[in-house]
């Protein structure tokens, strides 16, 4: 982990503010990895036919699984705008306010367009 | 350059691929929900396209990549894994993604 010194009346404050960025980016990482061989296992059944991916998709209109699908895209949404505050810090010569203003809009954005998807269809 | 500045350029590299593939899936799946869906939908938008193998090809690539290195690192930070354990342990889950990625895009686009 990288240390960073502030002055005394910023220390606390930037410090638990980047302390929960990173936990949060981590959280919704490990999240999607152990997701992501379930997505790709659901999808695999299609090889055996048609009929084997519709059953599954049935399934995915139960509320318990809207409500996980809701979830993962929190997750998605929280991970993508982490990673992107991330690069552009390391990449790009931006101020810090941008930065994580950039962050939670992409975030935002994307996590409204996701619930809409979700809630209609 | 050390292991672990090339895994760190390589979680850069394949978090800079996913950014835009991940984007597209899901303005593909927005559209593509729109009405339902059903697998015939899916399979009929994907099968016997050279385009989507290569586009999910890249994707179970990139993300099979970004996960096995960062699990990696949550491995070697809260569970204190190390070594040749560690190392072992990343490439047998960058396998197991990729593997299991690879069967579901040629289920769905060959």
């Amino acid at each position: 982990m990288i240390t960073m010194h502030f002055s005394l009346s910023q220390r606390r404050y930037r410090n638990q503010h980047l302390w929960w960025a990173f936990l949060l980016h981590r959280l919704s990482g490990l999240g999607l990895a152990l997701f992501l061989p379930f997505h790709f296992y659901v999808l695999g059944s299609a090889l055996e036919d048609a009929a084997a991916l519709n059953a599954v998709l049935d399934w995915g209109e139960s509320g318990i699984v809207k409500a996980a699908e809701a979830g993962l895209v929190l997750l998605l949404s929280v991970h993508l705008a982490g990673g992107l505050r991330l690069l552009a810090l390391e990449l790009l010569a931006w101020r810090t306010g941008h930065k994580t203003l950039a962050a939670l809009a992409v975030g935002f954005a994307m996590f409204v367009a996701l619930t809409f998807f979700m809630i209609g269809e | 350059m050390s292991k672990e500045s090339r895994l760190f350029l390589w979680q850069r590299i394949s978090a800079l691929v996913l950014a835009p593939l991940v984007l597209i899936h899901i303005a593909v799946i927005l559209y593509a929900v729109q009405d339902g869906l059903s697998a015939e939908e899916i399979l009929a938008r994907t099968r016997g396209s050279l385009f989507w193998m290569g586009y999910y090809g890249l994707f179970v690539l990139a993300a099979g990549l970004h996960g096995a290195i960062g699990l990696r690192r949550i491995a070697a930070e809260w569970l204190g894994i190390s070594g040749n354990r560690l190392d072992l342990s990343a490439i047998l889950v960058a396998i197991v993604l990729i593997a299991l990625g690879m069967r579901a895009v040629v289920a769905v686009t060959w």
